[in-house]
């Protein structure tokens, strides 16, 4: 199952900025996202990786789907998607996996760590930590992304309405 | 087989690596926002390992995670009604056209 997870990650992530049409991006781009879901559930977080399907692979990639079609033109004439800048796009991202790399090399004794069973988050657990206002709960943050998400719902009208 | 954090991380740095290559060489707007949500997903990741595997009694790593998936998925909505507009007056979304701050 950890193959086949990390597999589709690796691949599907290429795929998706490698392709020369935009609806295929946005489809390998729900894949690994799913496959990103199936990470969670191996992590035992439940309720993450069905958080990770709704907002993502149901809400975030059919917005990207609408929005292709309606402003892109399907068929063969469609425009290239990547410009000639490959070199160095290429250089950056190796740059960043290098450095990365090197950092997890050289101070991560830690990532030897193995996966350890029993810990299941249980949702009133979720429930009562992002709604308590002690020293661990997150009612601030909760409302403050209540706030942002009705401004962004208030904001998306705004700037897409036709004037 | 014994699955360590490393197994986890690398396809993770994979990921983020494909989205700043993206990022940089995209120039559609909507190509540009796909590379930056695997950006942003692969940082998602990442939180929710390191909780996993090294602090596994805590759930801040995963709470973080969720946060970060609401405002992603907030942000998303906002640049995609940007290029719907942006659409609508330059009639395509190309960065290399696009350059022009006021209509």
């Amino acid at each position: 199952m950890y193959v086949i997870i990390a597999l589709s990650i690796v691949i599907f992530s290429i795929m998706a900025v490698t392709t020369k049409k935009i609806l295929r991006a946005a489809t390998y781009l729900l894949f690994a996202l799913l496959a990103t879901a199936g990470v969670y559930f191996q992590m035992d977080y439940q309720f993450l990786g069905a958080t990770q399907i709704a907002v993502y692979a149901g809400g975030v990639v059919v917005l990207f789907v609408f929005a292709i079609l309606l402003t892109h033109k399907p068929g063969k004439d469609a425009e290239a998607l990547t410009s000639h800048k490959k070199v160095q796009g290429v250089l950056a991202a190796v740059a960043c996996v290098a450095l990365c790399g090197f950092a997890l090399l050289s101070f991560g004794r830690f990532c030897l760590k193995t996966l350890e069973g029993g810990a299941d988050v249980p949702m009133d657990t979720i429930g009562t930590t992002l709604l308590s206002t002690g020293s661990d709960g997150y009612l601030l943050p909760f409302e403050a992304l209540s706030v942002l998400l009705l401004a962004c719902i208030i904001a998306g009208v705004v700037i897409a309405r036709r004037r | 087989m014994k699955l360590t954090l490393l197994m986890y991380l690398i396809p993770s740095l994979i990921m983020f690596g494909c989205g700043i290559y993206g990022f940089l060489t995209r120039k559609n707007m909507i190509a540009m926002l796909i590379s930056l949500e695997l950006m942003l997903n692969a940082v998602d990741i990442n939180f929710a390992l390191f909780n996993r595997f090294l602090y596994s009694g805590n759930h801040e790593g995963m709470l973080f995670s969720l946060f970060a998936i609401a405002i992603a998925a907030a942000e998303t909505a906002v640049a995609i009604a940007i290029i719907i507009n942006v659409y609508r007056i330059a009639k395509n979304v190309d960065i290399n056209q696009i350059n022009k701050l006021k209509f």
